[in-house]
């Protein structure tokens, strides 16, 4: 379990309160590991500090406690290697298509010439869809279109985890679908290692390999680890009719709905505060509750 | 539809010059006496003593004499109205870029650093309201000469808009965009450069075009002061040889030259602005 790629070790964050004698605990004890090649999605409600987690990992924010351990080294401050999407697109507006990956391209190979960076921005752009536009400015795109030059930038770099902050957040349902299946796609040629936030649980399903929860905040925690077992190559048509789909959906849904609250604040989370890891499940097995374990 | 309104719109503009121009000429007609005049008014010349502004008709004579020969030079007091503006316009630009070789460095660390803003903003606040012609008496007798005074007047008076609009700008970037340059491991340098100052460029161009603006207003009353040569100068000269159609030549010339510099620094602008 040391041999995870990217390793969470009791990370916390704390805030002080307005009047300032006291501390505001966001989330705590937040322990999981994420390995080579692995799609991880994160759900949580709103305030338990996903964005705050994606951000330290990003190296954009900083832990009150706890460490980040990445390709065994700690992570301080934000690298190439932590490639990050976020969820209003941060394209700078300014530059075309074109130029946003191409800049990304360069900083992350420094030593290319000019055709090559030209070259593999334009390999992702048409991984995404988007040859035809990359002369547009951004905002000539539509948000979909955005979104996908975004991730195009983020696979460009190659980095060797990326970060997706709820990517479809802001996309009408329509687009959302076509994106997701495109970013399946992508991730099927390229085994990119990904950690994602979102808040839709049917996408969670169809992209991740595991999905984290967390419970409600303040003092957050993370505190299942849910395993999709459901076998690859998906698709968004055919995955719901899968036999196991319904019974990690209802699992998740359940948790969402009434567990998140259950198991929030010190009291009814003392169990987990203790256990270092996250309860590892696998809702297919899930005949009756006691065949979960501690693990990780 | 749109074609129609900027067609109504210009129908509507010569109507109001043509009103606004004929009730000025129709008001200037030398009342004729009917009565002979008496030995006073042989005396002094005429009937009409009582001296009038002088009707558009003259302006628009006097305008199309000084604007076909613009670059006469007949001595100090003599000069054509293209060498005055000219001298006028090689002040405001000498003051301007100097004071945006100050301004946008300035601006642009007191915008990144709040220790620096913090440091910088109370000199700035003072400094700021102070009319820059207030400097002038200080600048004649620092640099002891007419000509370089009143460029710094015009540097100081350019300066702030520019560094506070710098500043705002700069630190007002947006976050994202900043997050973008960290995670791509940009150099201060190159964020600076790629990042911040485009990002901030549309609020640094809109200080640099209200700097233009207050430098034109200045250079006016600056060389009133100082005279020798410019418009305001030329101005100021003409009322003294109580030449009031040049004056009123001149007040034109002051504005259509100041509605050019706006119209530059604004094509200026258009070209650093972007959607988001």
């Amino acid at each position: 379990m040391t041999n995870h790629f990217v390793e969470v070790e009791g990370l916390a964050k704390r805030y002080p309160t307005p009047d300032g004698d006291d501390e505001l605990t966001v989330f705590e004890n937040a322990n999981f590991g994420i390995n080579k090649g692995e799609f991880v999605c994160i759900i949580g409600h709103s305030g338990c500090g996903k964005s705050t987690i994606l951000n330290i990992l990003a190296g954009l924010d900083e832990a009150s406690e706890g460490v980040v351990i990445m390709n065994g080294k700690e992570v301080a401050g934000p690298s190439l290697e932590r490639g990050v999407v976020f969820q209003n697109y941060s394209l700078l507006p300014w530059r075309t298509t074109l130029k946003n990956i191409t800049f990304a391209v360069h900083a992350r190979w420094p030593s290319w010439s000019k055709e090559q960076v030209l070259e593999h921005s334009m390999k992702f752009l048409d991984l995404v869809g988007l040859k035809g536009v990359e002369h547009h400015k951004p905002s000539q795109l539509s948000g979909g279109m955005r979104q996908r030059v975004s991730i195009a930038r983020a696979f460009a770099t190659q980095p060797k985890l990326l970060l997706m902050d709820e990517p479809f957040g802001a996309l009408d349902a329509l687009t959302r679908g076509m994106i997701q299946e495109e970013l399946l796609k992508i991730w099927e040629e390229t085994h990119q290692t990904v950690f994602m936030i979102t808040h839709d649980v049917d996408e969670a399903i169809l992209l991740s390999d595991r999905i984290l929860l967390m419970t409600n905040g303040p003092q957050a925690r993370v505190a299942e680890s849910v395993q999709i077992s459901i076998e690859r190559p998906r698709n968004r048509t055919d995955i719901i009719h899968h036999p196991s789909y319904y019974k990690i959906r209802n699992h998740l849904v359940d948790f969402l709905v009434n567990r998140s609250k259950e198991l929030s604040g010190s009291a009814a989370g003392a169990e987990i505060a203790d256990s270092k890891h996250p309860l590892l499940v696998d809702p297919t097995n899930e005949a009756d509750d006691d065949l979960k374990q501690a693990a990780g | 539809m749109l074609k129609s309104l900027k067609y109504r719109a210009a129908i509507l503009s010569v109507v109001l010059l043509t009103l606004f121009l004929g009730i000025w000429e129709g008001l200037n007609i030398v009342p004729t006496d009917t009565k002979p005049l008496t030995e006073y008014e042989l005396l002094v010349g005429g009937a009409s003593q009582e001296a009038r502004v002088p009707p558009p008709s003259s302006v628009i004579v006097r305008a199309y004499e000084e604007l076909s020969n613009p670059f006469y030079d007949a001595g100090p007091n003599d000069k054509g109205i293209g060498i005055q503006l000219g001298y006028s316009l090689y002040r405001v630009l000498t003051g301007f870029f100097l004071a945006a070789l100050i301004a946008l460095p300035i601006g642009f660390l007191v915008g990144m650093s709040p220790l620096m803003h913090r440091a910088l903003n109370p000199y700035i606040q003072v400094l700021k309201p102070i009319s820059p012609l207030a400097w002038m008496p200080l600048a004649l007798f620092i640099i002891k000469d007419s000509e370089t005074s009143a460029i710094f007047v015009i540097f100081i008076c350019s300066i702030w808009p520019m560094l506070i609009n710098t500043a705002f700008g700069v630190a007002n970037v947006r976050q994202d965009w900043v997050n973008v340059a960290r995670t791509h491991e940009l150099s201060h340098l190159k964020t600076a450069f790629q990042v911040i100052l485009p990002a901030a460029a549309p609020t640094i161009l809109t200080g640099m075009r209200i700097s233009i603006g207050i430098a034109w207003l200045v250079i006016v009353a600056a060389e009133m002061l100082v005279g020798g040569t410019g418009i305001g100068y030329y101005v100021w000269n003409e009322w003294n040889n109580l030449d009031l159609t040049s004056v009123i030549f001149s007040i034109l010339m002051i504005g259509v030259v100041g509605m050019l510099l706006d119209t530059a620094l604004g094509r200026i602008s258009r070209m650093v602005e972007y959607e988001e």
